[in-house]
Order: C-alpha cells, then sequence, then structure tokens
C-alpha cells in the first residue's frame, strides 16, 4: 500500500440526475504520475471527472486530496486546492477572448509557473491569437486555450475530459505530445479517452470503467489489447 | 411653435431619458448577468427615493451629497438580498425568479405604505433646483436635469468600463456564458451574482434620488418605472450599455414631444415608439454582437 497518494478516491457512489452513473468507484493517483480512464459512453468517465471536480458531489465514499478530504466542496473551492478540469467540449467562454479567458483561469490566484507568457510558450499558436474572440479559433486551438486555461490555475492535479473529441488526429496527436511538458512541471494528469491507443500512450496507468463500475485496473504496459476489449465491451 | 422651441423639448426629453437610462441599466445588467427579470426593479427605485428621505431629514444633508450615504446601503441591500434570497429561485427555470420579485414588489409597496404613509413626497435639493443657464441663445436648460445626464453619462461608461476593462466584469460575463465552468475556475457564482446585484442596486440609488428630487413620489409609483426601465432596455437592445441610454433618451424625447402634442399623449407616445421599435427591431436598436 502507497501511503502518500496525490489523489484517493475511495468507493464513491454519485449520480447524473437520478441516474445512478458511479458504482463504489475507487481510484489513486500519485504526485507526476499520468493515468487513463478509459470506457464506453455512457461508462461514467465524465461523471467520475465532475465528481473530482466538485462539480457533482458523490452520495457515498470519499475523496481525499493530500490528505485532506475534498468530498462535497464546492467548485470553486476545489480548484483552490489545486484540482483543475478541462471539460468536454472545451467549454471557452465565448463572449471573451482567449486571452481573458485564460485570465479567469488565474482566478483562484493560486501561485505558481504558469501564466499566460508560459501558456503562450506550450502552445505558440495561441500567441497571436489571444486578442481574438475564443469562438474564432479552431477546434484544435479551442482545446490547447482550453488546457491553458486550466493550467492556469496551477493545479497539481489536471483532468482532462475527452481532449481529442471531434479532432483530427493530426491535432489530437500535436496536443498529446505536449502532455509530457505540462507533466514535467510536476502535475499529475488523470486522461479520459474514448481513444484508447492514444490514452495507452501517453499512461502509466489504466482504469477501464464499464456501466459506472472499474472493470479493469493496471499498468499500461501489462495490459493487452484482449483484456482491454473484454474490458471495454463487456464480454 | 418655431423650431428652438421644438429644439428645446427634444433637449428636455434628451435629459430626462439619462434618468430612464439608470433605470433600465441595473435591470439590463441583472438579466445580462443571470437570467432574472427583477420585477421589483420599479420598487427598489422607490425603496432608494426612501432611504435618501431618511437621510437627508436625519442627517440634514441636501439629497445630492445623501448620495454618499444611499448609493453604499442599497448596495448591500442588493448583495444582501441576491445571497439571502434571489441566488435560491435561479435554475433552469425562468419562472421562480419572476413570481419571487414579483411577490418582492409587493412586499416592498406595503411596508412602504405601512412606514412612510400613502403621503406624497419630495425631496428639496435648494438653489440647484431653480438654476438655469443659456446653453445656446433661446434655449436654456436646468442645471439639475443637466448634471443628471452628466451622472447618467458617467455612470453608463462607468458600467461599460467595469464590464469590460476589470476582473470583475470579466468574472460577470464568463458567468453570464457558462455557469458551471465558471464555477471551475474558482469564481463563487453566488458572490458574482450578489455583486452584479449590490451594483444594480448602486445605479438605482442614484436614479431613485434624482427621480425624488424631480417628481413626487409614494409608495405605488415603481411599477411605471419599471416599465420605463424594461422600455428603455428594450428599444437599446439586451446587453448594451449604450444602446441602453440611446433606449432611455429615444423615450424621453418621444414622451416629451407627445406631450406637447397633446398633455395626454406624454406616457402613451413612449409607448407607442417602443411597441413601433418593438415590432420593427425586435433585437432591440444596438443588440450585442456576440461571435
Amino acid at each position: 500500500m502507497r501511503d502518500a497518494a496525490l489523489l484517493e478516491i475511495k468507493t464513491i457512489d454519485a449520480f447524473y440526475g437520478d441516474f445512478q452513473a458511479l458504482f463504489k468507484v475507487s481510484l489513486s493517483i500519485d504526485a507526476g504520475q499520468i493515468i487513463a480512464v478509459i470506457g464506453a459512453n455512457g461508462a461514467g468517465k465524465s461523471t467520475l471527472l465532475k465528481t473530482i471536480a466538485g462539480l457533482i458531489h458523490p452520495h457515498r465514499g470519499e475523496i481525499l486530496f493530500k490528505g485532506a478530504r475534498v468530498t462535497g466542496l464546492p467548485a470553486f473551492d476545489v480548484v483552490r486546492h489545486g484540482i483543475a478540469l478541462v471539460p468536454e467540449g472545451r467549454r471557452l467562454f465565448p463572449s471573451l477572448t482567449v486571452e481573458e479567458n485564460l485570465l479567469i483561469g488565474g482566478q483562484s490566484g493560486r501561485p505558481g509557473p504558469w501564466s499566460i507568457a508560459r501558456v503562450c510558450e506550450l502552445f505558440p499558436v495561441l500567441a497571436e491569437r489571444r486578442n481574438l474572440p475564443a469562438p474564432a479559433l479552431s477546434g484544435g486551438q479551442q482545446q490547447m486555450a482550453a488546457i491553458g486555461r486550466a493550467l492556469m490555475a496551477n493545479p497539481q492535479l489536471l483532468l482532462c475530459d475527452e481532449i481529442s473529441l471531434g479532432l483530427a488526429p493530426i491535432v489530437v496527436r500535436d496536443i498529446y505530445s505536449r502532455l509530457p511538458q505540462i507533466a514535467a512541471e510536476g502535475l499529475s494528469l488523470i486522461i479520459v479517452e474514448q481513444d484508447i491507443a492514444q490514452a495507452l500512450r501517453a499512461a502509466s496507468h489504466v482504469y477501464c470503467l464499464q456501466e459506472g463500475r472499474v472493470a479493469l485496473e493496471g499498468s499500461a504496459r501489462d495490459l493487452t489489447r484482449e483484456t482491454i476489449s473484454a474490458a471495454y465491451f463487456g464480454v | 411653435m418655431t423650431s428652438m422651441q421644438w429644439f428645446n423639448i427634444v433637449l428636455q426629453g434628451v435629459l430626462i431619458g439619462g434618468l430612464y437610462a439608470m433605470f433600465a441599466a441595473g435591470l439590463s445588467l441583472i438579466f445580462g448577468v443571470m437570467r432574472l427579470v427583477n420585477i421589483a426593479h420599479g420598487d427598489l427605485i422607490v425603496l432608494a427615493a426612501y432611504v435618501a428621505l431618511v437621510v437627508t431629514q436625519a442627517m440634514g444633508i441636501n439629497p445630492l451629497v445623501s448620495l454618499l450615504f444611499v448609493v453604499p446601503i442599497m448596495a448591500l441591500v442588493g448583495y444582501a438580498l441576491q445571497r439571502g434570497l434571489l441566488n435560491r429561485t435561479l435554475g433552469d427555470d425562468l419562472l421562480p425568479p419572476l413570481l419571487v420579485t414579483f411577490g418582492l414588489s409587493i412586499i416592498i409597496q406595503n411596508g412602504l405604505l405601512e412606514l412612510f404613509t400613502a403621503d406624497s413626497r419630495r425631496l428639496q435639493a435648494g438653489a440647484i433646483e431653480i438654476q438655469t443657464f443659456e446653453l445656446l441663445q433661446g434655449v436654456w436648460v436646468g442645471a439639475l436635469p443637466l448634471l443628471q445626464f452628466v451622472i447618467a453619462v458617467a455612470a453608463i461608461a462607468g458600467l461599460q468600463i467595469l464590464f469590460y476593462r476589470t476582473a470583475l466584469g470579466r468574472a460577470f460575463r464568463a458567468t453570464s456564458d457558462d455557469q458551471p465552468v465558471a464555477q471551475l475556475m474558482g469564481l463563487d457564482t453566488r458572490h458574482v451574482f450578489a455583486m452584479a446585484m449590490a451594483l444594480s442596486l448602486a445605479v438605482i440609488a442614484i436614479a431613485g434620488v434624482f427621480l425624488a428630487v424631480r417628481t413626487n413620489f409614494d409608495p405605488a409609483i415603481g411599477p411605471a418605472r419599471l416599465i420605463f426601465g424594461f422600455e428603455a432596455v428594450i428599444i437599446g437592445g439586451l446587453g448594451s450599455m449604450w444602446g441602453t441610454l440611446a433606449g432611455g433618451v429615444i423615450l424621453g424625447v418621444s414622451q416629451a414631444v407627445g406631450a406637447q402634442i397633446d398633455p395626454g399623449w406624454q406616457l402613451l407616445a413612449g409607448h407607442i415608439v417602443f411597441l413601433a421599435i418593438l415590432a420593427v427591431r425586435p433585437q432591440g436598436l444596438f443588440p450585442r454582437v456576440s461571435g
């Protein structure tokens, strides 16, 4: 048993509306680690991230971050503790410019290495577009801005929900190629993906969700395609 | 009538339009940030007038000086009202806040009636009330209407700068765009909404004091001010502060010109122009251009 996980989720049950989306899900991640959560549509992946971020409160179980309970804290408080979410579908603020979106990301006032300049260094394409309204960016650029906006909170844990959604494969590879640079700042990442190959390449550890339960868990290197398929489709 | 007299009438309409713009600005701000239609807005204007009445009488100061107290008092009332009551009514449904502010409107009217009776009141601003000067040859304006207009323009400009140039304004716009994601960014939306209501009532406080110096007021005049505010917002187009000022001015001029045609036409002319613009340009004259 490791004693000092960065995030420790203990047997949480969570509901999405009236529908129970998570059943006794447990998960842990260490500092500097990248883990992937995979699963089919409706397996509960997004609900899991929203629950960690405080947008959904679990009915049972608890979430420990740096050893302290963050279960039930409102989302605006969770981000101040150092957990930032890149939401599914990017969800940039459409009436704000790219730069204003980044500034809102830094609203929580946590100290750390990330600034607008640093984000533009990571994604140079944003630098020249920082004064454009967010909807003027392409899908890939919006995804970069959404990741940058989350990084502006100087999180210790970054939650990425379906980064690849609706993007061309070449753009997805481009974005994924920068994740190691992000992790190099000492961040831990939880990546939720439907694109399994991409997730397995980036992560060291994989959780596979199926109908709200952890169906499979293991090191990315040890899991074979067959075992993952079995857990993924439940066959 | 000479063209100079008409010019004078239009000018008076423009100046009163500043007051309508202040009625409208707070309404527009609240709707823009949290999609709340505040039916009690007019009654809160009247409440501000009574707060000014109490402050001026208790401290023996000029109503214009009383703004130093009335504005912060109303801002605090707004913050508390939002945190304590209105935040609980917000959700996906527009109806609960509508019903609750409608109830609030009745409570404020009857509360004021109980405390201050139905007697008409007026704030006395002293010598400035009768000061006039000649703007152009043959065109005289009162110092008070002019001051009111200048302050209205300053208030609108201030709101515009706050909305587009400050961190608070950024938080307003982000929360208006996407509430859950705003929370993910560390914004406590309950606080953001309460700040918006505080700001709205701060503007109301200025409007209420000028209203009370210009005309007689009693506890029942709120709903009519709400209508003027609504009309100015719709004419100008939702979400644009300068549009709101233009809306207020158009309403003011319509009323002034209508009153010249027939004294009974003052309010009617304003409503007709409002309906005409609503029919021809339902999005208002200056809608916010969004991407």
